[in-house]
């Protein structure tokens, strides 16, 4: 019997989801021995060609890496979704936009002057901005169109499992292929992770003190926090009570508070909006005059609360022409 | 210049002991007052998830009122300081997504204050007026790309 196909592809992502496919060490053997790679633009040469040549389910499991924010992405992965039976979204750039996703605090025409006219390192003399068609030497050339926001893989495809992180665990990459390959795959449109809040399974819960109180907000930025103590008692935004577990608290064990990578617990809709008010909830203000203070003490929110999944989130986007301050571009 | 045509839409978060019973009041007062606010009841202010404003915002409101009992008079005696606490904080996130700070209130509205209540509205309702619609998702829409979607409905996580 011929072995089981699937296929990586990756479309806005900094290649760290490939790398985490690498990080399975001797585990890919147990992979390539299971499966055979039948797509993987990272390792090995393939044409699209090669895939529109591929019988529908002749290979049964896309993972797709990347934010979509590419016409040419949006082919890939609808030329995927129509081959391949199960579709998942691998990691938070694919699952709630991730880092990229970030792009839609400001727009697409700031992004390109910054880019080709502003920059400080640049040298474009003739106001050059690449054109979805020109013609070069009577060659015309094509390239994809770069689109105005950034879009978690499940707003342009149907998307089945979720396996979310920056980059996904290695555990967790390896028990989602197995339970592929054992068929004991849970029902359509879960989050391949467990489903409790991080703080559950932080190694520095128990240092948490029965209230917390916090009456100013600290940043790794400017101060270092004390290791072996709750980040949040320090003062410290960490977003483990907003955020899904499963990530192994890589993060809390050197030093850094939780980002929000693994995107919202069960349970939160919005994971900034949840957060924000488990802030408050915090605080040590007891007076309008305090809460105004205490909240000056905040630094860029949207930034910080949804560092990850801006394009998944309930806004979905900055309006830049708002009263809101334009991030410094 | 304001749009006279535009019937500001506002939802009202009002904390079951306190300022619903004052809404309540100024109905059975009958006090006139607009009727562009949509109130919902909730069991106190500190119930207020950020989530359910920015879900207001989302959804189409122009404005939202968080109101609650007077500090010292909460019910489960510091549900109203969280709030408290929330207000600026959200405030200034959804600055900076691009709301205007003052399309969100926070007010304090005992049983008693029907009046204040009333007054309340008509005085948000008109500066909500003055802003003009919000209209969250058309706002944005000439920002996003428009994508014909067969979003999955099992991907709501």
């Amino acid at each position: 019997m011929s072995k089981p196909k699937v296929a990586f592809y990756w479309c806005a992502s900094c290649g760290g989801c490939e790398e985490t496919v690498v990080d399975l060490a001797e585990d890919i053997l147990k992979v390539v021995d299971a499966v055979d790679i039948a797509l993987w633009p990272v390792a090995l040469d393939f044409k699209k060609k090669d895939v529109e040549a591929w019988a529908p389910g002749e290979v049964t499991v896309a993972f797709i890496n990347g934010s979509v924010r590419l016409s040419e992405q949006l082919e890939w992965v609808r030329l995927l979704r129509e081959k391949c039976p199960i579709v998942v979204a691998f990691g938070a750039c694919a699952h709630l936009g991730g880092i990229p996703g970030l792009a839609n605090a400001t727009t697409r025409e700031r992004i390109l002057e910054n880019k080709y006219f502003n920059a400080p390192t640049l040298d474009n003399p003739d106001g050059l901005q690449p054109l979805t068609a020109c013609t070069v030497y009577g060659c015309d050339l094509e390239l994809p169109e770069f689109w105005k926001d950034v879009k978690p893989l499940d707003e342009v495809i149907e998307v089945d499992y979720y396996l979310p992180g920056c980059p996904p665990p290695a555990k967790t990459v390896m028990s989602a292929v197995t339970a592929i390959l054992e068929g004991t795959l849970p029902p359509k449109g879960a989050v391949l992770s467990p489903a409790k809040a991080l703080c559950e399974a932080c190694p520095l819960n128990n240092t948490k003190p029965e209230t917390l109180s916090i009456s100013e907000f600290k940043r790794v930025a400017t101060s270092t926090p004390d290791p072996g103590q709750c980040f949040l008692a320090q003062g410290y935004i960490c977003m483990g009570p907003a955020t899904r577990a499963g990530c192994g608290e890589r993060c809390i064990r050197a030093n850094m508070p939780c980002r929000g990578c693994f995107g919202p617990a069960p349970g939160a809709r919005d994971i900034g909006g949840k957060m924000l008010g488990a802030l408050g909830s915090l605080g040590a203000a007891d007076t309008e005059e305090t809460s105004m203070v205490l909240a000056d003490t905040l630094v860029d929110l949207v930034g910080t609360l949804y560092r990850f999944n801006l394009p998944a989130s309930l806004l979905k986007r900055q309006y830049t022409s708002g009263t809101g301050v334009p991030p410094v571009m | 210049m304001p749009d006279q045509q535009f019937e500001p839409k506002i939802v009202g978060f009002l904390c079951r002991w306190c300022s619903y019973t004052g809404a309540d009041l100024a109905g059975t007062s009958r006090i006139q007052y607009p009727s562009n606010i949509a109130p919902i009841k909730v069991m106190c202010s500190g119930r207020v998830d950020p989530t359910f404003v920015i879900t207001a915002f989302a959804d189409g409101a122009d404005g939202v009122l968080i109101a609650g009992c007077h500090p010292g008079d909460c019910h489960y005696s510091v549900g109203n300081y969280k709030a408290m606490r929330r207000f600026p904080m959200l405030a200034k996130l959804l600055d900076q997504f691009g709301i205007e700070r003052a399309r969100l209130r926070l007010e304090w509205i005992s049983a008693s204050e029907g009046h204040l209540y009333a007054d309340l509205v008509k005085s948000f309702s008109e500066e909500v007026r003055a802003l003009g619609p919000l209209r969250w998702k058309q706002r944005i829409a000439p920002l996003c790309e428009s994508v014909d979607i067969a979003r999955s409905q099992a991907a709501t996580v």
